[in-house]
């Protein structure tokens, strides 16, 4: 059996990032930071403005995921955060799958943005069986 | 400011107890774009094979920040926690985690390396995440990057 032909996960465009987007992920996250929620907070550390949670992309990324394989078949979901994703942004969630062995799938992840920018990176296995 | 790195892995985290919430759920699905009926609505979960609404993967990151002093574990060790960054994160699911699941997180310090000759130094941080009967869901990793600040 190919590969591909096991799982292949959409890839997911998501809104461009939102003030609200980022209030309501903070309050439903539990991540209260303020330097992705109030805008004097991200001048006085010398930003130009808020930019989003890093979870909230990887959240973002998990249900590409899982809208391709029911979630009791995700065993590991990892990522590395690589870049911000500034206000207005646009992330474009994609999932590839690199081999299969032992009847659990290993996929590829990232998360770009329309500019081109590379925001996470990372992997996840699901079983098959 | 260099962290000491025995101190660190010495250091004792209080475990965590937490009860998760349909509402709270709910409430994630909402703002991270998550429209699945299963994520929402009680029968339709049972319906997919869940005793309630499932905890979605990353959801458990949310649990540990209701840790009432969620980084205390860094000031703890000196760090300042202006110059950290979220490095990196990872999730192992070992049973589904649902609503009404009274869960007991338990976090440990499990590295500390520097690198760029100490001007950046990667704290490891591993969560294990058990129910009531004992069992390990799920384990959660966090990699988080504090920066030397001038």
């Amino acid at each position: 059996m190919n590969a591909q032909s096991v799982i292949a996960p959409a890839p997911l465009v998501c809104e461009p990032i939102s003030r609200t987007t980022l209030a309501l992920f903070a309050g439903a996250s539990g991540d209260h930071n303020p330097i992705h929620i109030d805008l004097d907070v991200a001048r006085s550390a010398g930003l130009d403005d808020v930019f989003a949670q890093g979870m909230l992309s990887m959240a973002y990324l998990a249900r590409c995921v899982t809208e391709a394989v029911p979630q009791h078949q995700l065993r590991t979901l990892t990522t590395r955060f690589v870049a911000i994703t500034p206000l207005h942004a646009r992330p474009t969630c994609t999932a590839h799958v690199r081999g299969v062995a032992d009847d659990v799938a290993t996929l590829d992840l990232a998360v770009t943005l329309d500019d081109g920018t590379l925001t996470l990176t990372g992997t996840a296995t699901v079983a098959l069986a | 400011m260099a962290i000491d790195r025995d101190a660190a892995l010495a250091l004792e985290l209080d475990p965590l107890e937490v009860e998760v919430e349909r509402g709270a759920l709910r409430f994630f699905a909402q703002a991270t774009g998550e429209t699945r009926k299963e994520y929402v609505d009680v029968a339709a979960a049972r319906t997919a094979g869940y005793r309630d609404l499932p905890v979605p993967p990353t959801y458990f990151f949310s649990l540990e920040l209701q840790n009432p002093d969620p980084f205390g574990f860094l000031t703890a060790i000196g760090v300042d926690l202006r110059g950290v960054l979220h490095g990196e994160q990872t999730f192992e699911y070992l049973a589904p985690a649902c609503a009404g699941d009274r869960l007991t997180l338990r976090p440990r310090i499990v590295d500390v390396v520097s690198k760029k000759g100490g001007a950046m130094e990667l704290v490891t941080k591993e969560t294990e995440v058990v129910d009531e009967s004992g069992a390990v869901v799920a384990r959660l990793g966090s990699v988080l990057v504090v920066r030397s600040l001038p």
